[in-house]
């Protein structure tokens, strides 16, 4: 394979890194039913956080772990909006994430474009020197690593362990789940808090590894991307780091070529997949899966309904009571 | 084991829906709690499972008190609920639904729980797919995959609520042979909450009655059904007589209508109704009959036959277009559909009666002023709707209503109405129907049925069965619908 495309692929998988973060956050905090809707404000924020602490101690680890703090802290304060006070999700969300790109942006001022920090990349030793795969995932740095960490835990441990599977049936049917004896908001709380966290480690990745500075430009609307890819994704950690790959990608390809061609076909190639999202939920989402499951042998239908679900858990949005007491 | 319940009180605002209730249940044994809706039975049931604390009183087992934070806690001491909706999770298998809830580290281990299911199921009598969704099951599969599963949690008690309603015949019957097997073999303790009672009559050997949140009851099976059905309904008054009234040209005209409820479809149902008549619909909680109302307003589908008003075929008239011909509906959910919460008295009304673009406030709120003198409503006309009482709350909604009617669809016009707004309600309905409108009517209350209908449709099970000698008959009117209700054909 060509240098040029190793290369671009790699390039696809480290831009990529913050957006797959944030959507793996987002997935594990939707699939216990609240809707963090302060995404978007949120990554701002915790990237401007992560920058300033990064930039003061000169540690990555440091500037990252200010970046955790406040998405996570932002996260509590939707969940504990709709679990204590018993307001909308969507309501406080959509204010809040305003909120904090706003208070990110004047925040940022003495910061816009002040320096570059320093990156560095930790080539992963044998690894690295596997042909192309070497080159396009294991010579990359801190935060692209943990994307691919992310990912994957985050797939196991929605369907391999009970914890995933009591996360899922809380968000699916929380009476159910607390009739089994599942402290619903208390799940609700810590998987918001760690999709939070996961939302500031995205920003961290910003700041700290893909631009690497701090600009008012370039971070504030890729956190409404991860939540449609959320969607797209099916709520399913393997398919939204697909859906991330695939917007990433086009946009590094339209980057690339955007000299040569006129700017109409620049930005038809950039409204691309979210046309391709759209086909692909309408195809999950009409008969056809119907039609595939009754040609499938029962023992794949898990598997195959668990990829292909166009539906979001059922008490999405949704505040727990338990009847009878107050 | 032994549980009891001592004295258990629990109050829902002015409502007593459990009234120092003491019952015993022994090992081994099936009871049945028998009660009309609304008699306490589910609140009862709740307290027993640990979904709701009661504000006084005790459950004790094997003569130590216990108390329940959660239902968790309940089946830990071996009491399980299987509710009438089964409480499982739709979206995940049958395997994963078992799963849920067990004992177990973080990585729960596949195989030894698809063998303790599948042991469980084999025990019982039941065959169930893991791999299967929970949402493609029927409602007697998902039954019978949470009594599996509370049964391998380790429930001694087994309450079941209503588990008859919207299952086949043939499940009915694997049912009750496993219930019969857990009792007499592993001493497994059943309760059957019902108003079946037929299925109490089939399968249980005790009865605990309730009414109004009251223990009314406690008999040894084989008991006659006629006492049960006394004991539940109550000895109520004879109906009064009727002031004679004419009858007019028929208003309403339904020809073998089948119509899909929630879990149940209702399959050749014909009536004809004519101006002056009022029809109470009666039966179980889902049966059918609200859907029919809705039916008849429009406002649900009907898979086969015709419903005619006036002689027109209503099949694609939206509500809009019935409302013009004379018909309408009032639904139970005051303030959920009937009422706007929010809106004034002023604008209820300009929103009823006002065509046009703009608003003619001052004629609204004249018109407002009106009805409220005329319908004696407690409010003004710019008192928001929702901080009216009930009572004045139902008057509104009559008041709203447009004078020149020819048919009233109106779902349990009393509920939660006290005796004087009851009887004000039906002072206004019955001067409507001496001016030529027809009603039909659902209440829960056999009395108000028997008081007010001159026939009587009942719903059961997918039939609707029409008495119409209420008047000729030589026992209680009442109780003799109560039977109708409960399953017992004619």
């Amino acid at each position: 394979m060509d240098d040029v495309l190793v290369r671009t692929l790699a390039d696809i998988v480290k831009v990529g890194a913050p957006i797959v973060l944030a959507a793996i956050g987002e997935t594990l905090t939707e699939r216990g039913g609240v809707v963090n809707l302060a995404l978007d404000g949120s990554l701002v924020l915790s990237a401007l956080a992560a920058f300033v602490v990064g930039t003061s101690t000169s540690s990555v680890i440091v500037g990252t772990l200010a970046g955790i703090s406040v998405g996570s802290l932002i996260a509590l304060i939707v969940a504990a909006c709709s679990i204590e006070l018993r307001l909308s999700q969507v309501a406080v969300g959509f204010v809040l994430t305003l909120l904090c790109r706003d208070l990110a942006l004047f925040l940022g001022i003495p910061y816009r474009n002040a320096q570059v920090f320093p990156t560095t990349f930790l080539p992963i030793p044998v690894l690295k020197d596997i042909p192309v795969i070497g080159a396009i995932f294991f010579n990359q740095d801190l935060f692209t690593y943990l994307s691919f960490i992310a990912v994957a835990v985050a797939w196991w441990w929605l369907f391999r362990t009970k914890a995933g599977l009591t996360l899922r049936a809380v968000g699916e049917r929380p009476q159910a789940a607390f009739a089994r004896g599942v402290n619903v908001n208390r799940i609700r709380y810590l998987y918001t808090a760690l999709g939070g966290s996961l939302v500031g480690l995205g920003g961290a990745a910003y700041t700290l590894g893909v631009l690497p500075t701090w600009s008012d430009t370039g971070i504030a609307g890729n956190g409404w991307i991860a939540l449609a890819i959320v969607i797209f994704g099916g709520w399913h950690p393997l398919r939204v780091a697909f859906g991330v790959y695939l917007v990433a990608g086009l946009r590094t390809i339209v980057t690339s070529i955007q000299a040569q061609v006129p700017p109409q076909v620049v930005e038809l190639l950039n409204a691309l997949p979210w046309l391709l999202m759209l086909l692909t939920l309408f195809l999950v989402s009409g008969p056809y899966l119907d039609r595939l499951m009754k040609v499938l042998p029962p023992r794949l239908h898990p598997p195959i309904r668990t990829l292909l679900r166009a539906r979001p858990p059922s008490a999405l949005g949704t505040v727990f009571e338990q009847e009878g007491r107050s | 084991m032994h549980v009891e319940l001592r004295d258990i009180t629990k109050t829902f605002g002015n409502l007593r829906a459990n009234d120092a209730l003491s019952l015993s249940f022994a090992e081994g044994r099936i009871y049945a709690l028998l009660g009309e809706n609304g008699a306490g039975k589910s609140t009862l049931m709740k307290i027993l499972s640990g979904y709701q604390p009661p504000d006084s009183g005790h459950i004790l087992i094997d003569g130590q008190v216990v108390t329940f934070e959660t239902p968790a806690d309940a089946l830990r001491c071996g009491i399980g609920m299987l509710h009438q909706d089964p409480l499982d999770v739709p979206n995940l298998t049958v395997l994963d639904n078992f799963m849920l809830g067990r004992h177990e580290g973080l990585l729960p281990k596949r195989k030894a729980a698809r063998e303790a299911l599948e042991a469980h199921a084999a025990r019982l009598g039941f065959h169930l797919d893991p791999f299967r969704y929970v949402d493609s099951l029927t409602i007697g599969e998902r039954q019978q995959l949470e009594i599996v599963r509370l049964l391998s949690l380790g429930a001694r008690l087994l309450i079941l609520d209503e588990p008859t309603t919207g299952i086949s015949a043939e499940q009915k019957h694997t049912l009750f042979s496993s219930l019969k097997r857990l009792a007499a073999q592993e001493g497994m303790t059943i309760i059957l909450v019902s108003h079946k009672l037929e299925d109490v009559a089939a399968l249980c050997e005790e009865v605990y009655v309730l009414r109004g949140g009251k223990l009314v009851g406690h008999r040894l099976m084989p008991t006659p059904i006629d006492e049960l059905v006394t004991l539940m309904f109550g000895q109520s008054l004879p109906r009064p007589s009727r002031g004679a009234h004419s009858l007019g040209e028929e208003i309403l005209c339904v020809e073998s209508v089948s119509l899909t409820a929630r879990r149940l479809t209702v399959r050749d149902l014909s009536l004809s109704v004519r101006s002056g008549e009022v029809i109470g619909l009666a039966g179980l909680d889902g049966s059918g009959q609200s859907d029919f109302l809705r039916a008849c307003a429009g406002l649900q589908p009907i898979n086969s036959g015709q419903i005619l008003i006036n002689g027109v075929s209503i099949r694609g008239k939206s509500y809009a277009e019935l409302l013009r011909m004379g018909v309408a509906y009032a639904p139970s959910g005051r303030l959920e559909e009937g009422l706007i919460d929010g809106l004034t008295l002023a604008e209820h009304f300009a929103l009823a009666r006002d065509s046009g673009i703009w608003i003619k406030w001052r004629e609204a709120v004249a018109l407002a002023a009106r009805q409220i003198a005329h319908y004696n409503i407690r409010g003004a006309p710019h008192s928001p709707v929702q901080t009216l009482s009930g009572g004045n709350q139902q008057r509104t909604l009559i008041a709203l209503l447009p004078d020149n009617l020819r048919l009233l669809l109106l779902e349990d016009p009393t509920r939660g109405l006290d005796v004087e707004s009851t009887a004000w309600v039906w002072q206004q309905l019955l001067a409507r129907r001496d001016a030529g409108a027809a009603i039909l009517f659902t209440s829960p209350d056999l009395d108000e049925i028997v008081t007010y209908s001159d026939r009587v449709l009942v719903f059961c099970e997918g039939r609707a069965t029409l008495v119409t000698d209420l008047d000729n008959l030589t026992r209680n009117p009442a109780e003799r619908l109560g039977e109708l209700i409960g399953g017992r054909s004619l």
